[in-house]
């Protein structure tokens, strides 16, 4: 059994993990990320909404409302810093009744009693000038200027990145079965080591009321509330500028519509509580119900376009709020539980906080070699006829078109793999620079996908896999079997 | 910016044909670019046969039929660009294209003809609930993973539409040591060649479920299983009729979309039944100068129908640079109606048609002892019974230019089935 030592443990490398790790990083302090999958950003963060709320919807004075504000205000830069696709769009929420508008009245004062600027009341003929794909039956909409969208994989990985980048450790397929108390801290017990850690940080999504209650005598129930989503083909994308929510009726809480800042068409999410923190089946009633509750708020939804519907579970904690802080009846462990929407708006506000809280805990001092700047894979399509042609000219791989659907050549492929923390799954690479993203689906890139990885990670290819391990794309040929390739 | 007279976008059996026809209608300058490694598109990995046997009046491999028109290709020294992917087309037929060798460039053609093909609908399309784990791959990608990489995709398999390429590789994984469950087909008929259903799964026993569809994907890492249902009439599950299948393999064979992006860029309107080009009877589509042939202007069941379709497009472009900017004559819209789902082309130019056309059409459901007829302007001109219609079987009737002669005020022909 191996045995390591770090200062500070983080368990779970999602976005709240990473961005924990990442602002971590800035101090004189050894940390380590432990997650159970192949990959991170392979939980809650990989299946979502992918909106930076305004901040409107939290209750007033809720850790919710808090953080909310503070990490959409810290987004734009912070997506200049490490180079990920953040596209301030504004969002609406729109009201369909009449009765309904002291509804609306009553969520722009609750807006701005967070603090969210910029908030107004549209009219109907106002929200549909500016988004004339909206129902005709709008009434007025909540205009939130400071609405978002954000590439959730492209966050969660560059925040990793940039914690590896500045000597924090990963450990990728490590779930963390047993955690005891001991007088130094903490041990962390893995299937083949033991990590002991003084300061434990708790990021582990839907699993985090497990670990919490490992060490608390208070414990945390954290209920996993599915959502289904449809992904739409990027033709579809332009269908609506703004992110567009529903006010809360007559049918129910409604579902979101927006481009993302990939140019998609996204829609959903439903919401329904399961009881397996695994189950991440889609089901047909909600994939129906979105479907009905979109087309209720925008006209002709090209759902002929649908490329792929895909579900993600929420880590709803019974309080309702995010838990967030140093465990009373465990002293040096903290919690980033409870961790739903507006999760991923807050979650740079969430890794400053934490990271704070854990170093003056730890009496950390800050170093001086930190360094915050992460440069992301090359986006071909920004580059100019020239700058394109210099590249393909350094590398030739970057002229190949591994993805056809999203243009993307064997050089980004290369880049995803090779990078730090880079890709070992097709998923990985998926996330990371869109190859198999687009509308076939992987259909035709998924062979030659396979090949490159098997290259560049020196594997069979019939050992590489969808996701975490088990997940193998390919079967190896046994001996004797019927065999009669022409 | 270099030009070309014609530029043709894929070198699959469509490109080749029509760049063929076009050098041999007295076209010097083309280009042929393609995207993978070699010439032939998909019939590279179709190592079946059944190709060629209108074409060629020989059995062939895909790979067999290919190299016939590859071999055309080199002797005529018609250039062409491997491993070269266009990522633009616009209404200028200004080509944006991007290889190893010379970057990114744009050229410029006089005429272009539109032969990308077309792509499978993957899962995602069909919005099959459950679980996304590995193991469900549309049947071209197992196909190819099976062909041309010399890998085993599964060893327990089920396979969803009744497509031809699926029943194809239905007999492909059984031969490969694959036990193949089921073949499920969500209508009450199947989407392919009836010689393919014999030939592939009959012959290996292999079962096809009519009217049943996938209502449940099992397995967090690679595929387990599938649970089947019998569907209505409104295709919906019908509970109780619920079957666990398990297996390792799920293949989609539920339909092929033509792959019109780079068309739309070029301003090109395109039909929403076929989503291919809308085109007329030289089939050139709304933008002028840009043709279309293959399966990116509809979906073809016999290659040899596409070999024929692009001499037709190559002809017909090499025609439209010799005579400059025809001026084009009023169209007379071809329709489909009553049982016919749609007609290629859609319009015709009875004034400088050839001789005679081919209008090739797909009925929307299946039809027993029904009857193809001709309507020019309401008046029946043709009225042939057939004992079996089905919408996998493309159907075709010819018109005659020296027939159209006699209505000289034709606004509409309608292409349509009659029970008597």
């Amino acid at each position: 059994m191996k045995e390591m030592y770090y200062d500070a443990a983080i368990i779970g490398g999602g976005v709240i993990g990473c961005a924990i790790a990442r602002e971590l990083a800035r101090y004189d302090m050894k940390i380590c990320v432990a997650e159970r999958e192949e990959d991170v950003c392979s939980g809650t963060t990989k299946a979502n909404s992918a909106i930076v709320h305004a901040g409107y919807d939290a209750s007033p004075g809720s850790l919710k409302a808090r953080f909310n504000l503070e990490g959409n205000r810290m987004m734009e830069e912070l997506s200049k810093e490490l180079d990920f696709p953040f596209i301030r769009n504004g969002s609406l929420v729109l009201c369909l009744d009449e009765e309904d508008l002291p509804n609306l009245q009553a969520l722009l004062e609750k807006g701005v009693n967070n603090g969210v600027e910029g908030l107004t009341i549209l009219s109907g003929d106002e929200v549909r000038a500016i988004e004339p794909n909206v129902t005709d039956q709008v009434v007025g909409a909540l205009y939130a200027p400071t609405g978002g969208i954000v590439c959730p994989f492209g966050l969660n990985i560059a925040l990793a990145e940039n914690a590896c980048d500045n000597g924090v450790e990963f450990f990728l397929n490590t779930e963390i079965l047993g955690i005891e108390k001991t007088t130094e801290g903490f041990d962390l017990k893995t299937p083949d080591s033991i990590i002991h850690a003084k300061f434990v940080i708790n990021a582990a999504g839907v699993y985090a009321d497990q670990f919490h209650n490992m060490v608390s005598e208070k414990t945390l129930t954290i209920i996993p509330r599915k959502g289904d989503y449809l992904l739409l083909d990027k033709q579809a994308g332009a269908h609506v500028n703004h992110t567009i929510f529903q006010l809360p009726g007559k049918m129910g809480k409604g579902v979101l519509v927006t481009k993302t800042v990939h140019g998609n068409l996204l829609i959903g999410p439903s919401a329904t509580d399961v009881e397996s923190k695994e189950d991440v089946r889609t089901t047909a009633d909600e994939l129906t119900e979105i479907t009905k509750k979109a087309a209720y708020v925008v006209k002709d939804i090209p759902f002929r376009k649908v490329i792929t519907s895909f579900s993600g579970l929420r880590a709803h904690e019974v309080g309702g709020d995010f838990v967030i802080g140093e465990v009373l009846d465990a002293p040096g462990f903290f919690d980033a539980a409870g961790i739903e929407s507006p999760g991923l708006t807050s979650a740079p506000a969430i890794g400053v906080y934490v990271a704070e809280l854990v170093a003056k805990k730890a009496d950390a001092k800050k170093r001086a070699d930190f360094n915050g700047v992460r440069k992301g894979i090359v986006h071909p399509e920004k580059l100019t006829i020239e700058e394109r042609g210099n590249l393909i000219k350094e590398d030739p791989r970057y002229g190949t078109i591994i993805c056809r659907c999203e243009g993307v050549s064997e050089g980004e492929i290369v880049d995803s793999i090779t990078r730090t923390l880079g890709a070992v799954s097709l998923d990985g690479v998926k996330r990371r620079v869109r190859a198999g993203m687009g509308r076939c689906q992987a259909g035709f890139c998924g062979p030659k996908t396979i090949e490159i990885l098997a290259r560049e990670t020196n594997r069979a290819p019939e050992d590489i896999c969808k996701n975490r391990p088990g997940s193998n794309m390919l079967k190896k040929e046994e001996k004797g079997a019927a065999n009669d390739r022409a | 910016m270099t030009e070309h007279d014609i530029i043709i976008i894929g070198g699959g059996p469509a490109g080749l044909a029509a760049a063929v026809a076009a050098r041999k209608a007295g076209i010097t300058d083309i280009l042929i670019l393609e995207r993978d490694e070699f010439l032939g598109g998909i019939l590279n990995q179709c190592i079946h046969n059944g190709f060629g046997l209108h074409t060629f009046k020989e059995e062939l491999t895909g790979p067999e039929y290919a190299a016939r028109f590859i071999q055309m290709v080199e002797e005529e020294h018609i250039p062409y660009l491997l491993n070269t992917m266009v990522l633009d087309i616009n209404s200028n037929k200004e080509v944006t294209i991007i290889n190893k060798e010379s970057g990114l460039t744009i050229i410029k053609a006089r005429a272009i003809i539109l032969a990308m093909g077309c792509r499978e609908r993957p899962r995602g399309a069909l919005n099959i609930p459950g679980y996304r784990p590995a193991g469900i791959y549309s049947a071209g990608t197992a196909q190819r993973f099976v062909n041309m990489e010399g890998k085993t995709v599964g060893k327990e398999v089920a396979i969803l539409g009744s497509g031809d390429i699926g029943l194809i590789m239905a007999r492909r994984m059984t031969l490969e040591g694959a036990k193949v469950k089921v073949v499920a087909e969500l209508m009450p008929y199947s989407g392919g060649l009836k010689r393919n259903i014999v030939q592939c799964l009959d012959d290996y026993g292999i079962p096809l479920k009519l009217s049943h569809t996938v209502i449940a994907i099992e397995g967090k890492d690679r595929l387990t299983g599938i649970t089947l249902a019998q569907v209505d009439e409104n295709r919906k599950p019908i509970s109780g009729t619920e079957e666990y299948i398990s297996c390792d393999t799920l293949l989609l064979s539920v339909g092929l979309l033509p792959e019109n992006e780079l068309s739309e860029g070029a301003g090109v309107d395109l039909n929403p039944v076929t989503s291919g080009p809308f085109v007329d009877d030289r089939l050139e589509t709304s933008t002028k100068g840009i043709f279309a042939c293959g399966n990116v202007l509809h979906v073809h069941d016999l290659v040899d129908y596409v070999s024929e379709e692009a001499s037709l497009a190559g002809v017909s472009a090499a025609a439209f640079l010799k005579e400059g900017q025809k001026k084009y004559a009023d169209m007379v819209e071809i329709a489909a109606e009553h049982g016919v789902r749609y007609t290629v082309p859609q319009r015709l130019d009875k004034e400088h048609m050839e001789d005679q056309i081919t209008v090739r059409f797909r009925v929307a459901d299946v039809y027993q002892d029904r009857y193809i007829s001709v309507y020019y302007d309401g008046e029946r001109v043709s009225h042939k019974k057939k004992r079996v219609l089905a919408p996998g079987e493309m159907e075709q009737v010819i018109l005659k230019k020296e027939n159209l002669k006699d209505y000289p005020d034709l606004k509409k022909i309608v292409i349509c089935t009659e029970v008597e």
